[in-house]
């Protein structure tokens, strides 16, 4: 991909690019196994063309793309943050577009509120999708105003080349103030909606990872702290931002929302 | 009397176990996790993550070597192999030397000895809590390990002592199983091994008859280095 770079990371001279090699080799993925590097060991079963993702719900259009569709839109290059919810971190050079391309397209009704994601659920090609530590297919979602936001990425590309499989190919979701798991990988099927829909670690542990999981220092997961965490390829550990430094872009979207009760 | 090729076959065990070779053999490959860790480690092996993988190979190589100590009396029922004995204090070590490797690499390469939030983490997290109990059990069994605090306890308190291992072990797998995302397997595969193991002391029973006679048989109830199969606890 040659295409122009219009986000830098909220610190350019903080947030270099991390190293490609960590970034295709530490994944979480959990379609191909719960391991860091089962990603990597095992994503090459998946086949990533053809690919479309349906788009329907409360749309006056909907609409079918095909992978070819979606990369006709015109791409950028964003390099955003990345947080882990497990208290990693990465800078990733992405290529995509906005979701709200997307949505635009597809005319939402005024019964729309929410956006409902979900990953491809094939287990010829996710040998992940054996194991019950989720329930399948991997769902996500986003209120429709964080979805339409324009730093919300579909992304099609990293680092200038195709998707790695790893990472989520051939189209996927990046939305980066928030932990990583919302960012949904291998999108099938988006589905504008009335009511918040399910998304799968809510669902399996409702506790510990809430629907809006925006990246806060302040609001501790259970079981450990997130008032910190270690930028991969990095020795120390470095203090997460609010909303993981874009606070300036997206804090206006909780205007008067107890962040605590919201996690 | 005939021998049976079974027997054969476990005097041939019991032979090799005995040998002055097998302490010192067993205890090079106790440390071959940890050269092969630190080898990964400089050479730039350990992946993304070096420091958390470290902290997580020496975790997973202590809960390795307290399964393993917890299993030689069962395995040793069900073979009859006596010898076996002979090892559960080194592997148990080992299980103290590798906890404490993860501790302390946690302490210094995770959290840079800022003690304060050490101390924070510890309390708050009940994983940390957890693992930081079983850490604290296995230095009192270690630091009584000894033959002579076998004696200064008296064999009663110290066996009753030393039944903290299962406790340990519970809350080793317990750490384990808490500290991932969601309900992975492999802590739960060492959880459900764990709890096998203990439950196999209470049911003893059923399985011990045959292995039960034949380690009566074993006419060497001590060895000759001095030391006693251990009693089961």
């Amino acid at each position: 991909f040659k295409v122009p770079t219009t986000i830098q990371p909220p610190d350019p001279k903080m947030d270099a690019p991390t190293p490609l090699k960590s970034a295709t080799t530490y994944n979480n993925f959990y379609e191909f196994g719960t391991g860091k590097s089962d990603p990597a060991d095992y994503a090459g079963t998946l086949k990533t063309r053809p690919w479309q993702i349906v788009v329907d719900g409360e749309v006056a259009k909907p609409a079918t793309f095909g992978i070819e569709d979606l990369l006709a839109f015109p791409q950028e290059e964003r390099i955003y943050r990345l947080r882990c919810v497990e208290g990693w971190s990465m800078v990733i050079p992405w290529v995509g577009f906005s979701l709200n391309e997307i949505l635009k397209r597809v005319e939402p009704t005024g019964s729309a509120k929410f956006v409902a994601f979900q990953t491809l659920n094939d287990p010829a090609q996710m040998p992940g999708l054996k194991s019950w530590v989720l329930q399948w297919p991997y769902v996500e979602g986003l209120r429709l105003d964080e979805a339409m936001h324009p730093l919300t990425l579909m992304a099609v590309g990293m680092y200038g080349e195709v998707l790695p499989n790893q990472n989520g190919a051939p189209v996927r979701l990046v939305v980066p103030w928030k932990y990583g798991f919302k960012s949904i990988k291998s999108v099938v099927r988006i589905t504008l909606v009335r009511d918040q829909p399910p998304t799968s670690w809510n669902r399996s542990q409702p506790s510990e990872y809430g629907f809006y999981s925006n990246v806060n220092p302040e609001v501790d997961h259970p079981r450990w702290s997130q008032a910190t965490e270690r930028r991969v390829g990095e020795f120390s550990r470095r203090k997460t931002l609010p909303f993981n430094g874009y606070a300036g872009e997206v804090a206006s979207l909780y205007a008067g929302m107890d962040l605590r009760k919201f996690y | 009397m005939a021998v049976s090729a079974r027997d054969g076959w476990r005097q041939a065990a019991n032979g090799a176990l005995l040998s002055p070779w097998a302490k010192p053999l067993v205890f090079a490959a106790a440390l071959v996790p940890l050269a092969w860790t630190v080898w990964l480690g400089w050479s730039g092996g350990l992946g993304a993550e070096p420091v958390l993988e470290s902290v997580r190979q020496s975790g997973l190589w202590a809960l390795r070597f307290l399964l393993v100590a917890l299993a030689v009396t069962p395995l040793r029922m069900l073979t009859g192999v006596a010898a076996l004995a002979r090892f559960r204090r080194m592997l148990g070590l080992f299980a103290f030397f590798y906890a404490a490797l993860h501790l302390s690499t946690w302490i210094g390469l995770d959290q840079f000895f800022d003690w304060p939030a050490i101390w924070k983490e510890i309390v708050k997290r009940p994983y940390i809590t957890v693992g930081m109990g079983a850490f604290l059990i296995l230095t009192a069994l270690a630091a009584t390990s000894t033959d002579a605090m076998v004696k200064r306890l008296g064999g009663r308190r110290w066996r009753a002592l030393h039944k903290g291992v299962f406790v340990a072990g519970l809350a080793g797998c317990l750490h384990y199983v808490m500290l991932v995302k969601g309900w992975q397997t492999p802590p739960l595969v060492y959880a459900a091994l764990c709890v096998g193991l203990l439950a196999f002391r209470r049911w003893p029973v059923r399985i011990r008859p045959a292995a039960a006679r034949a380690s009566a048989d074993t006419p060497a109830r001590r060895f000759p280095d001095g030391s006693s199969p251990a009693r089961r606890s």
